[in-house]
């Protein structure tokens, strides 16, 4: 029989039941039935005995009368066709055994009898007395002890045949009842099988068979009604699912796609855009070099205005280029130092305007984040570099680094006594190409702050600026802490 | 300072090629200069094919080359000349617009000796023009078989 972890099986548990069942059923009747039985046939002993004493009493009343120890003796001979009687004997009134009998022909010794008690039981013996009396007196006592081997013999026959019966019932209980459980356990078997192929395979599929009657059909077909459920709303999910996939899939192709064509676009800008501007702004030092001292003044500043133009013109597709590469270059995450990121772009400065006299003020506590280091060293260089270029009209420039750790991001700032701007044009500082000043006033292209957003953005965080005119400008970002970039 | 020896100008622009030579010519490195106007003219030059057939054997000391060009571009002839036993040894310098980044890494990939990119401003790009002149068709030994 299959058990599990968890005990027998159905299947045995209810053929044990009813085994059980008619095995109890069986023993408590045989073991009545034998009760009544040992009863019985000790009576129907007694009874027997009884009248054999009598009958030894009425035929040897006379020969105790007379003496006449043989015929008594003669008479209770007859015993010997009572084979469970070990021993017999007359005793007179006084207490004389007369005459006896022993089945083995040893001495007889009389018991005592015991008044209003005519039989008794001793060690497995039975011991019976009987009054003999002649013409209304008594003359003596006859008595008889007896073996009780007849009725344990019975017993004993007994016993055997309730064995073989209780064996035979019990054999016959066992094939009855595993036919009887057959509907019951069989069903709920195949339940639990199919539950158990459902939980392992996690195929929804799987149906119970419908069998049983009453309770048993009516929890096959609930059970099965689920599964149907399941397995409905696990399609649906999975169309769901796969529906969603495939708009991923087609959506990452186009993304892919366009992206494809961009770097197509920005790769023969930068082979075909630059090459007629080298032209332009070669040919105009040939010719400067040639003809300039055939031309007037105003006709060499013509000339330096092509070259210069030309000179710019290639200063913008590069930074066009390379604002574009942010956008397009994948980024490593790592942690970034910002106190040394700052640290070298201030010396780099330093080191390009040495006469410029800025005072820098980086906190010392600026964190370290979560990003990539190549593309925000960019962004600390724009931000500081502008803060540079902003207060060069300034007596004593001030700048100052800083950054406010919040709980979900940090907010890092640079901020300038410079020229400032007016708030209202705030939302186009960061737009490609916007400029605030004449290009006459401050050098530079307008791409700085454009890329110091799309990098920002690409980890995920913010730029916004604050400033007023003439009394300097403030430019924050944040990133997020946990460093997800939205590539 | 040592003899001129002799640079291979493979550029398909007329203009690059005049400003290039114009470059060559004030620091006086024009003299020994040969030009391709292409990559496939730049292997006929190399391999004494084709019209070169006739020009008298040996190797020039550097090869400029220009990136993008017709018939055949840069890139395959460096690909070409670093897979050939007898070329691989030359010098070979990119002297191209592009700054692109996958053009340096495959440049570099494929062996080539320096990577150059024009300046836009004429004055630094003579500069950078006379740098490379000096550097190798004057100061640098070539390998063996150079004229």
């Amino acid at each position: 029989m299959r058990t599990s972890a968890r005990g027998p099986s159905i299947r045995g548990r209810l053929l044990r039941a009813s085994v059980l069942t008619s095995g109890t059923a069986l023993v408590t009747a045989s073991v009545a039935f034998a009760l009544y039985d040992v009863h019985e046939s000790r009576r129907m002993l007694v009874r027997r005995l009884t009248t054999d004493a009598r009958i030894i009493g009425s035929n040897s009343a006379a020969a105790l009368l007379f003496q006449d120890e043989k015929a008594a003796e003669a008479t209770l001979a007859a015993l010997r066709a009572e084979p469970d009687v070990l021993s017999a004997g007359l005793v007179t009134p006084d207490g004389r055994v007369f005459a006896a009998y022993s089945r083995d022909g040893g001495p007889v010794a009389a018991p005592a009898a015991q008044p209003g008690l005519p039989h008794r039981y001793e060690g497995g013996v039975l011991v019976l007395f009987q009054d003999v009396a002649l013409e209304g007196s008594v003359v003596g006592t006859a008595f008889i002890r007896s073996e009780l081997r007849e009725v344990s013999q019975r017993i004993y026959r007994y016993a055997g045949i309730a064995a073989a019966v209780f064996l035979a019932s019990l054999l016959a209980a066992l094939g009855i009842a595993t036919r009887a459980q057959r509907p019951i356990a069989g069903p709920i078997q195949r339940l639990a099988e199919a539950a158990r192929a459902v939980s392992s395979r996690k195929d929804y599929s799987v149906r119970a068979a419908a069998e049983g009657e009453g309770e048993l059909r009516q929890l096959v077909d609930t059970f099965n009604a689920m599964l149907a459920q399941i397995q409905l709303q696990d399609e649906e999910l999975r169309a769901a699912r796969d529906g969603l996939e495939q708009r991923v899939a087609e959506r990452t192709q186009e993304l892919t796609a366009l992206n494809g064509e961009l770097e197509a676009f920005s790769y023969s800008v930068s082979h075909d855009l630059r090459a007629p501007l080298r032209h332009i702004h070669g040919f105009v030092d040939l010719l400067q070099r040639r003809a300039g001292d055939a031309l007037d003044a105003t006709g060499r500043r013509y000339l330096d205005t092509i070259a210069g133009a030309a000179k710019r013109m290639g200063q913008l597709v590069d930074d066009l280029l390379s604002f574009s590469r942010v956008g397009r270059v994948e980024l490593r995450r790592g942690r970034v130092d910002l106190q040394r990121v700052v640290q070298d772009v201030i010396r780099e400065l330093r080191e390009q305007d040495p006469a410029r006299q800025v005072v820098f003020r980086a906190a010392p506590g600026l964190p370290e984040v979560p990003g990539d280091p190549a593309t925000l060293r960019v962004v600390m260089g724009n931000l500081i570099s502008n803060a540079f270029k902003y207060t060069k009209t300034r007596e004593r420039a001030e700048i100052e680094i800083g950054s406010k750790p919040d709980r979900e991001e940090t907010v890092i700032y640079v901020r300038d006594n410079g020229v400032g701007f007016d708030m209202k044009y705030a939302d186009k500082l960061f737009g490609v190409f916007q400029r605030l000043h004449r290009a006459d006033e401050f050098e530079g292209t307008g791409i700085g702050l454009a890329t110091v957003r799309r990098i920002v953005h690409r980890h995920g965080g913010r730029t916004w600026a604050e400033g007023e005119t003439d009394r300097g400008a403030t430019f924050y970002f944040s990133l997020p802490l946990t460093g997800q970039e939205a590539i | 300072m040592s003899e001129l020896k002799r640079i291979l100008l493979v550029e398909d622009s007329e203009q690059d090629v005049e400003l290039t030579l114009a470059a060559l010519a004030e620091h006086r490195l024009a003299n020994e200069v040969v030009v391709a106007r292409d990559g496939i003219e730049a292997l006929e030059y190399l391999n004494r094919q084709g019209p070169f057939g006739l020009r008298a054997p040996g190797l020039p000391a550097v090869v400029l080359l220009d990136l993008k060009m017709p018939r055949m571009d840069g890139l395959e002839v460096l690909r070409r000349l670093k897979g050939s036993p007898e070329l691989k040894a030359l010098p070979v310098v990119m002297l191209t617009s592009s700054r692109e980044e996958r053009d340096l890494v495959e440049s570099y990939a494929l062996g080539v000796n320096a990577y150059v990119v024009k300046p836009v401003d004429f004055s630094q790009f003579v500069d950078v023009v006379k740098e490379i002149g000096m550097f190798w068709a004057v100061i640098n030994q070539p390998p063996p078989g150079s004229a």
